[in-house]
């Protein structure tokens, strides 16, 4: 999947506040179709955060986590004009990455 | 002017600023930002914890340990949920040196929603949207100095999060 | 609830008929009614924050609703609206070439009066009919590319003021008229009429729901529904509506639902657009 990520991310002083809103069904396995079958689960694993060569943050996400998740932290340092690489794997293998500039 | 008027001209900047930093390939900027390869570890998601039934199970499932209740813990979740399928929660603390981050809804299918890692240098707080099947308590878990806090809030429910 | 709410519907047959009689088809008169009836009875409420919906009627439900806001999942769709716009057609036209001003920031005029047509054209019909002029094929009333579509058109249009116009022409009054009378008849099982539940009882709740004003209630469409896990149009939303009510859904580009937008819209003149937006 491709072009599923899309970031904010603002440096304030030595604060970066990121905010990511990724567009994935989140199918929590719950669910049954028109047909009555269960649509299987099929929900984001994990997203990590890079900047400077570090993560510095890491969800870790089960099928309880709403469709087209939503995510906001800040981590200490990051200024304008650094990069924040932000990647997910989930439950089926599928990933996607962007690489994202600090404003 | 009003509430509202000042909600749409800011989001319009936040989401065509976000839509800049968004990048589909066709902005054809070429630089930033540009999609890249993921390389996610996916073994460190830990299975067990979201399978587990009952707040202790998952607990020592993801941290090995149980929790201790702490008003150093403050868990943002609405009284009555507007649907159980986008429930907007969030959690901050004031303690120190947090390595770990789980919110919890007890009356889901399985309880654990998402855990956070939190390494040195990230502020320990998170906001999310989550599901809820029913009304529940949820429960807001930090893991501080090696030892585990929480606090709880009971959410209603009126439309089910899991399509019921 | 429901009893009580059957209630209410007795009662708002009175309150109906007044606000019918009051100008008995007659724009203006009607507006004025309208405009006077929902401020009044619901005064503390900033007039233009009736575009918000049930947001506007209950403080629990709008905390939640800015916390989506702050980064609202239709953002996806108005991106997909914008790649549509700048995607031309086989015959290398584009919807820019369909609407004035580019189809940039002009949401707020529609439903409008087509005088060739002799009929009222909406933002989705008029959509359609530029695929149709252009050599392709029209889009499913209710989601997908219509939402996306309609999602960039409406935010191109935020905070734009509806400016819904009827002009001196008897079929556009009567376009009106018939959608004033759609929107005040009983249908269906439940025996309610649109006003039942929009003008008696705004920010009660009807089992789960709180429900909208039909003051500004065409303002924020087309919106991401969390019990739909996704968007839908204005069409998508009427039909639901009479789905909930036990009513028959009308398909997308009816008359009826093009005529009681209408008159919805008319009557939310002044008041700024808010699309596309998310709702419960």
């Amino acid at each position: 999947m491709a072009g599923t990520i899309r970031v904010r991310a603002t440096a304030s002083g030595d604060t970066t506040e990121v905010q990511s809103l990724i567009r994935h069904p989140m199918d929590s396995g719950f669910v049954k179709d028109a047909k009555g079958e269960l649509i299987p689960a099929h929900h984001i694993e994990v997203v990590e955060f890079e900047h400077g060569g570090k993560t510095v943050f890491t969800a870790l996400w089960g099928p309880a986590v709403s469709k087209d998740p939503y995510l906001k932290f800040s981590f200490k340092g990051g200024k304008a004009g650094d990069e924040l690489k932000v990647s997910w794997v989930d439950n089926k293998g599928a990933s996607d990455s962007l690489v994202a500039k600090i404003q | 002017m009003t509430e509202f008027h000042d909600a749409p001209d800011a989001a319009r900047r936040t989401i065509l600023k976000g839509a800049v930093v968004g990048g589909l390939a066709s902005f054809g900027l070429g630089a930033f930002p540009f999609p890249a390869f993921a390389d996610v570890d996916a073994k460190q998601w830990p299975g067990d914890a979201f399978k587990a039934k009952s707040e202790a199970e998952t607990l020592k499932a993801l941290y090995g340990k149980s929790a201790e209740a702490s008003d150093k813990v403050s868990l943002d979740a609405p009284e009555i949920a507007e649907n159980g399928a986008v429930v907007p929660i969030a959690v901050a603390t004031t303690l120190p040196n947090v390595t770990g981050l789980a919110i919890l809804v007890l009356e889901n299918p399985n309880v654990l929603a998402a855990a956070y890692k939190i390494p040195a240098g990230a502020q320990a707080s998170v906001a999310n949207r989550l599901k809820m099947a029913k009304t529940s308590k949820v429960v807001a878990v930090v893991e501080s100095g090696g030892k585990l806090y929480s606090a709880s809030k009971e959410v209603k429910v009126t439309v089910g999060g899991c399509g019921g | 609830m429901l009893r009580k709410l059957c209630i209410a519907v007795a009662l708002v047959a009175g309150t109906a008929q007044s606000l019918l009689a009051a100008g008995v088809g007659d724009p203006q008169a009607d507006f004025k009614a309208f405009r006077k009836y929902f401020t009044e009875r619901f005064s503390k409420v900033p007039l233009n924050d009736f575009v918000n919906g049930p947001y506007s009627m209950d403080q629990g439900l709008r905390k939640q609703w800015k916390a989506i806001d702050e980064f609202p999942p239709y953002e996806f769709a108005v991106e997909q609206g914008k790649q549509m716009f700048a995607t031309p057609f086989k015959n290398g036209k584009t919807y820019a070439d369909c609407f004035p001003n580019k189809g940039v920031g002009v949401r707020q005029m529609y439903p409008m009066f087509d005088a060739k047509w002799g009929e009222v054209i909406t933002l989705e019909v008029a959509v359609n009919k530029c695929r149709e002029a252009n050599g392709e094929a029209p889009l499913d009333y209710t989601k997908d590319d219509m939402a996306a579509v309609t999602a960039y058109m409406a935010f191109t249009s935020r905070g734009k003021p509806f400016d819904i116009k009827i002009p001196d022409d008897p079929r556009a009054l009567a376009a009106y008229k018939k959608g004033e009378q759609y929107f005040y008849s009983r249908r269906g099982q439940l025996n309610f009429s649109c006003a039942s539940c929009h003008v008696q009882s705004p920010g009660e709740h009807i089992r789960t729901e709180v429900l909208a004003p039909a003051l500004g209630i065409t303002a924020a469409l087309p919106i991401y529904r969390s019990a739909w896990g996704g968007m839908g149009t204005t069409t998508r939303r009427f039909r639901t509506c009479n789905e909930q009510t036990r009513g028959v859904p009308l398909a997308g580009g009816d008359e009826l639902y093009r005529d009681v937008e209408y008159y919805l819209s008319y009557m939310a003149n002044g008041l700024p657009i808010s699309g596309p937006g998310s709702r419960p």
